[in-house]
């Protein structure tokens, strides 16, 4: 009986001690969370915005396209990660690229619909007042699009921010390897609702952040 | 290749409590209790506020916030609950939170995208709240409703794979063992099987789409 008792009082959802014995780890496991979440979403924005021109702009290759990554989005992150470690092995690089992966059709299906959404007039207009193409589509059909590849890269970061802790897995999961560890090391809560937390704000600032630099950027689009 | 194919060949794995039907069969089980129940609060919640045209504001910050929280921490969470335990029921309950969000925004919207001068049709022959909701508003925003549900049964067939995380079964066991066992035939006839089954389900719910569509609400839509 008096064990039970220690037991369930050395077990609290909430621990202070916890957070001031273990303050450090957090810190670095939310720079590593920062980090994988960052460079997936980034290297997904830099291949899905050129696929998006090349798709519009080659007749009939925007459906293959975005069938093949709405395949590859199919496939849940467990299995991507786990997939991509025998050619990576237990290194950021597995999470990385099985995230970009995953932010990749988000930010193309979104580019994609920004591009498409240009009117025909003012791409006329534009050719009227003299523009060559690679000054149209960056003058002209990138800034229309932006507030739709900006909502794709919010999605994204939203998104990969709750799956990057599935890379704990893989000894890389940042927030996500707090968590995990408090679940192996015999349900020890006080980290597992602590990485828990963190992970939420962490996408809630992102998200907030992002919707005020979309609305820096475009300040000529409502949404 | 091969070894994938002899895996697949193997009698021995389409037999058993490990067998592929049984691992099938929890990752189904799993993923219609969790989207079933998720429907039950989502929808109502949904179509009642855009009903009312009220709370919208709310619902919708309630879905994104529910977006925000990771399955994967949600999954561990439930399960280092005393009460709740390794299992099936933690990853249901993880996953009715996971199923919840795509039901209730594409609910509300659809509801919400129900042109006025329908409503207000509606409302010129007598009807009273009720019956304009089951007469005019849901017959034109089944189509939103039913791909809501259909993304969350196909999000949710290939989420449901990390419940073998507590132990909750379904094919994500064929990754995580291959994975524990450095075992990559298992760890990609399991990716496979999830890949396929996610397949197959968004094919059986485009077809349940189709059937639920009442007959030219589709066209009528287009048109208004």
């Amino acid at each position: 009986m008096p064990d039970r008792m220690f037991l369930a009082a050395a077990n609290p959802w909430f621990s202070l001690d916890y957070i001031r014995s273990s303050g450090n780890d957090l810190i670095s496991a939310l720079g590593q969370h920062l980090y994988l979440t960052f460079a997936s979403v980034l290297i997904a924005t830099v291949v899905a915005v050129p696929l998006a021109v090349v798709a519009v702009r080659v007749r009939g290759i925007a459906t293959p396209i975005l069938v093949t990554a709405g395949v590859l989005y199919t496939i849940p992150a467990l299995a991507l990660i786990t997939g991509l470690w025998p050619i990576f092995g237990l290194s950021t690089t597995t999470v990385i690229v099985a995230l970009a992966i995953y932010s990749l059709l988000l930010i193309l299906r979104n580019a994609i619909v920004g591009l498409q959404s240009v009117p025909a007039e003012i791409y006329t207009a534009a050719r009227g007042m003299g523009f060559g193409p690679t000054q149209i589509l960056v003058r002209v059909g990138l800034p229309i699009a932006l507030p739709a590849v900006m909502s794709g890269i919010r999605l994204a970061t939203v998104s990969t921010v709750g799956l990057v802790m599935i890379g704990a897995l893989v000894g890389h999961g940042g927030l996500g390897s707090i968590v995990l560890n408090g679940f192996i090391n015999n349900f020890y809560r006080a980290p597992i609702v602590a990485g828990t937390i963190l992970t939420v704000a962490l996408a809630l600032v992102l998200e907030w952040l992002l919707s005020r630099a979309q609305h820096a950027l475009t300040p000529w689009s409502q949404s | 290749m091969t070894e994938l194919i002899s895996w697949f060949t193997d009698p021995a794995h389409w037999t058993g409590s490990n067998g592929i039907p049984v691992r099938v069969g929890e990752q189904l089980a799993i993923t219609l209790v969790s989207v079933a129940i998720a429907a039950l609060i989502a929808l109502p919640l949904g179509i009642s506020s855009g009903h009312i045209n009220r709370f919208g504001g709310t619902v919708m910050n309630i879905a994104n916030l529910g977006r925000a929280i990771p399955t994967f921490a949600l999954l561990l969470l439930f399960a280092s609950i005393s009460a709740i335990g390794v299992g099936f029921t933690a990853a249901v309950l993880a996953l009715i939170l996971f199923a919840i969000p795509p039901m209730v925004t594409n609910a509300y919207t659809g509801i919400r995208s129900v042109n006025e001068s329908v409503r207000t049709a509606g409302r010129g022959m007598g009807m009273n709240s009720g019956q304009l909701l089951r007469i005019v508003e849901l017959p034109l925003a089944t189509g939103l409703i039913a791909a809501g549900i259909r993304t969350a049964v196909v999000q949710t067939t290939a989420t449901s794979t990390l419940a073998a995380l507590v132990g909750g079964g379904g094919l994500g066991r064929y990754i995580l063992d291959g994975f524990g066992l450095q075992n990559t035939t298992l760890v990609f006839a399991g990716i496979i099987l999830v890949a396929a089954l996610t397949g197959i389900m968004e094919l059986v719910m485009a077809g349940v789409q189709r059937i639920v569509q009442p007959q030219g609400v589709s066209r009528t839509v287009t048109v208004t």
